[in-house]
């Protein structure tokens, strides 16, 4: 039904926008799809019971909001020193690279850093998981969101070392940009859950 | 290739393309066609495992534990376990890897006129994963405990603590089996994905992509969207279990319910990841057989597409009798009586397709056909269950489990069964024994019928589902002779796959050596050798026209591969 009825021996070769765009954006898109639908199963499940319970104002109170604060700023210090990344590789500047990945790395271990010990003057107040179900679900939604900055300090660690040595200079340029994809993905979850476990 | 990521395709695959170790080759390979038959591999392993857990729990009903036929070792635990994992592995891993894994890695590059997956490695990483997640669900039946017991929809709390089954390792290792099953499936679905975007031949628009491909990339859509929330939910599972947290418990202000949402917000959505693939083979498979092009391409793609979007909405219709507000019944019963449409449409496509056509009845017709036929009373028998008036009646009785046997059956074994007999000779270059084949057919249709009508009838009289001895209740003794009758069929259907392993086993060294195109097909696959070589293509094809150009009047002959130009018949003095 399609080509007949004109013209049999047409070939119909389309400029596909969709090609101009590199494989591996399309693929890490599709990955920050099923993260969106990961966190947002959580954090909607969060929200709804967390209405259902009156709002658990009394037991939100023991978290420590401005610690929080500074991790947020923390993490988005982060996501500017990625996207000067991301310039620094488009631009085919080595040792800016060098400088702003090292930088997104150590901003987040920064982070991971402060939420370590975060936890643990949660735990030694007597604040455990277990404790009760806001604590059960503060501890679970950071700590996924912990994982997943682990997750891309290693990603950034290695695309480092890449530049270090100065290899494989056209494929880091699109790995950079997938990381840093990610890695704002990482940021925007943490824009979510600041405001509604430390805020609310 | 223009893009850099098309130089880093190249570069990846030309290394691979050179004589590689039998380790490279078989084992780690990335090629596509491998991994297709890796997944198929396992598949298949676990369907037997999978039959095995059918025949205890169906041996029970019919002759239970006690009684002078009855199994001497099977307790209340052990054959909860047994109705877990035989849920389990259906679903999970036989399914999954067979339509998904095994098909759409092998059919989808070659659908396409592509030379491998978008990415290869990735590709190879999903289905090592897969690998793993058997390895430890294998496990799960041999640790002190035993297997999972609580159901393959894992209801909290009989999952989430501990204590309530003998189970405690194993549903842990199951709830990790599942997590690492979903990895891998997430792996393959960004390939199916992107894979079709970005690597079509020429002259391949997304209107002359074969149906197969859009059901797989549909489906692969569907499973990435739905997934995360259960995920969420195992991950509180997990927590739950081993740290004491309280999310599904009402005593420490948890809620069971929040299990029953993220389950089944993805688990019906699972159902149509598992359909989806068995409808696109399907569609394949009738117009080749009928000589005739698809009737209602266009309208196929987009009932699919929203069948796929309607799935997400269709959740609750597991959950009417769960406690849950009641208000939620009425919208989700309209939305499920709803999704019927789409599906009824491509029902309509495909008979439209077969009539008139000169039909040939070889083996692979004979799964498609007899998988449309039983999935068609599986539909039906769920307008039933999704209007919640009836539904508060049949719930949890046979009638779902007949239910949802007309529908998962057909689309997994009889489609997967139409492709392995279809696309048998390109993936192993012989061609399998017709015979063998149609005896196979006709035992397995006939037995597979007989095994799921007598559960219709226990369950409209109201035999509840997942009762280990049923026959213990007044209520049900007058129907014993039908639970006998389904047990009888199953052990009949279950040795019925024999002449299926033997043709499969022995057409791999002793068949026929397949041609490029023994169906006279017309997608890209039937191009190339059978088996095709490493990059399938030694230059991309370039595509003309649809998939589905059969008997065109004027043409010479009565199908045109996709490369291929229209050529008229003689016009004078030849035939």
């Amino acid at each position: 039904m399609d080509t007949l009825a004109t013209s049999p021996s047409d070939v119909a070769v389309e400029p596909d926008r969709i090609r101009a765009i590199p494989q591996g954006k399309v693929g890490v898109w599709w990955f920050l799809a099923s993260e969106i639908m990961i966190f947002g199963g959580l954090i909607g499940s969060f929200i709804l019971i967390r209405l259902a319970h009156g709002g658990w104002h009394a037991e939100a109170d023991h978290v420590h909001w401005r610690i929080g604060a500074l991790n947020t700023l923390v993490l988005l210090t982060s996501s500017l020193t990625m996207a000067w990344a991301c310039d620094a590789v488009k631009e085919r500047d080595q040792r800016a690279l060098k400088t702003f990945l090292f930088l997104t790395m150590l901003l987040g271990l920064t982070f991971l850093g402060i939420k370590a010990f975060e936890y643990s003057w949660e735990i030694s107040d007597g604040f455990t998981p277990a404790t009760n179900l806001f604590f059960a679900f503060y501890f679970t939604l950071t700590g996924l969101h912990a994982c997943h900055v682990l997750g891309g300090i290693v990603a950034n660690t290695l695309l480092w070392l890449c530049a270090v040595r100065g290899r494989r200079w056209p494929m880091i340029q699109h790995r950079v940009e997938f990381a840093g994809l990610y890695w704002h993905f990482v940021d925007i979850v943490w824009i979510f859950l600041f405001p509604l476990v430390y805020l609310s | 290739m223009m893009t850099t990521a098309g130089a880093s395709l190249t570069s990846v695959t030309e290394e691979h393309y050179a004589e590689p170790s039998f380790w490279r080759q078989y084992v780690f390979s990335t090629d596509h066609k491998t991994i297709a038959k890796q997944y198929l591999a396992l598949a298949l392993f676990w369907s037997v495992v999978g039959g095995l857990t059918a025949h205890i729990v169906r041996w029970q009903l019919a002759w239970p534990a006690g009684t002078r036929l009855g199994h001497r070792l099977l307790t209340p635990d052990a054959y909860n376990a047994m109705v877990t994992m035989h849920g389990t592995i259906m679903v999970f891993f036989v399914a999954m890897p067979l339509l998904l894994g095994a098909f759409g890695n092998f059919c989808i590059p070659l659908m396409i006129g592509a030379r491998d997956m978008a990415f290869p490695r990735l590709n190879m990483l999903s289905v090592w994963t897969f690998f793993l997640s058997s390895l430890v669900l294998l496990a799960s039946f041999f640790v002190p405990g035993g297997a999972a017991a609580s159901g393959w929809t894992a209801y909290a709390p009989l999952s989430s603590v501990p204590a309530y089954t003998a189970a405690v390792l194993g549903q842990d290792l199951w709830i990790l089996a599942v997590a690492l099953e979903f990895a891998s499936f997430l792996m393959g679905g960004i390939n199916f994905l992107t894979t079709p975007l970005t690597l079509r031949a020429p002259g391949m628009s997304l209107w002359r992509l074969p149906l197969l491909v859009w059901y797989e990339a549909c489906a692969s859509l569907l499973f990435l969207l739905s997934v995360g929330p259960l995920v969420a939910g195992a991950v509180m599972l997990l927590l739950d279990r081993l740290v004491g947290t309280g999310f599904y418990l009402p005593a420490r202000g948890g809620d069971p319910l929040l299990w029953e949402h993220l389950f089944w917000f993805f688990g019906h959505p699972e159902v149509y990841v598992v359909a989806l693939p068995g409808f696109g083979i399907m569609l394949e498979i009738l117009p080749v057989f009928a000589r005739k092009p698809i009737f209602g391409y266009r309208t196929i793609v987009i009932s699919v597409l929203t069948a796929a979007g309607l799935s997400l909405i269709v959740w609750a219709h597991h959950m009417f009798v769960s406690g849950m507000d009641p208000r939620l019944a009425a919208p989700f019963s309209v939305t499920t009586i709803l999704i019927s449409v789409p599906f009824v449409i491509i029902v309509f496509a495909m008979v439209a397709t077969l009539w008139g056509g000169a039909i040939s009845l070889e083996t692979p017709m004979l799964f498609a056909l007899g998988g449309l036929a039983s999935f068609i009373l599986g539909g039906v028998t769920g307008i039933f269950l999704g209007s919640e008036t009836t539904d508060i009646y049949l719930h949890a009785t046979y009638f779902v489990v007949a239910h949802f046997h007309y529908t998962m059956f057909p689309v997994t074994f009889f489609a997967g069964f139409a492709g392995l007999y279809y696309w048998y000779p390109k993936m192993f270059g012989r061609m399998m024994n017709e015979r063998l084949g149609k005896l196979h057919f006709w035992l397995t249709f006939i037995l597979f019928n007989a095994v799921f009508i007598p559960l219709f009838v226990v369950g409209l009289a109201g035999t509840p589902r997942r009762v280990y001895a049923p026959a213990a209740y007044e209520l049900f003794k007058p129907l014993q002779h039908f639970q006998v009758a389904a047990t009888v069929a199953t052990l009949l259907l279950l040795a019925s796959q024999l002449p299926f392993v033997a043709n499969f086993l022995l057409s791999m060294v002793r068949g026929r050596r397949a041609e490029k195109n023994p169906w006279r097909a017309n997608t890209l696959e039937w191009t190339v050798e059978s088996p095709p070589p490493h990059g399938n293509f030694a230059a991309p094809p370039v595509v003309r026209h649809g998939p589905y150009e059969y008997s065109v009047p004027g043409s010479r002959v009565d199908w045109m591969a996709q490369d291929q130009r229209f050529e008229p018949a003689q016009a004078a003095g030849g035939g």
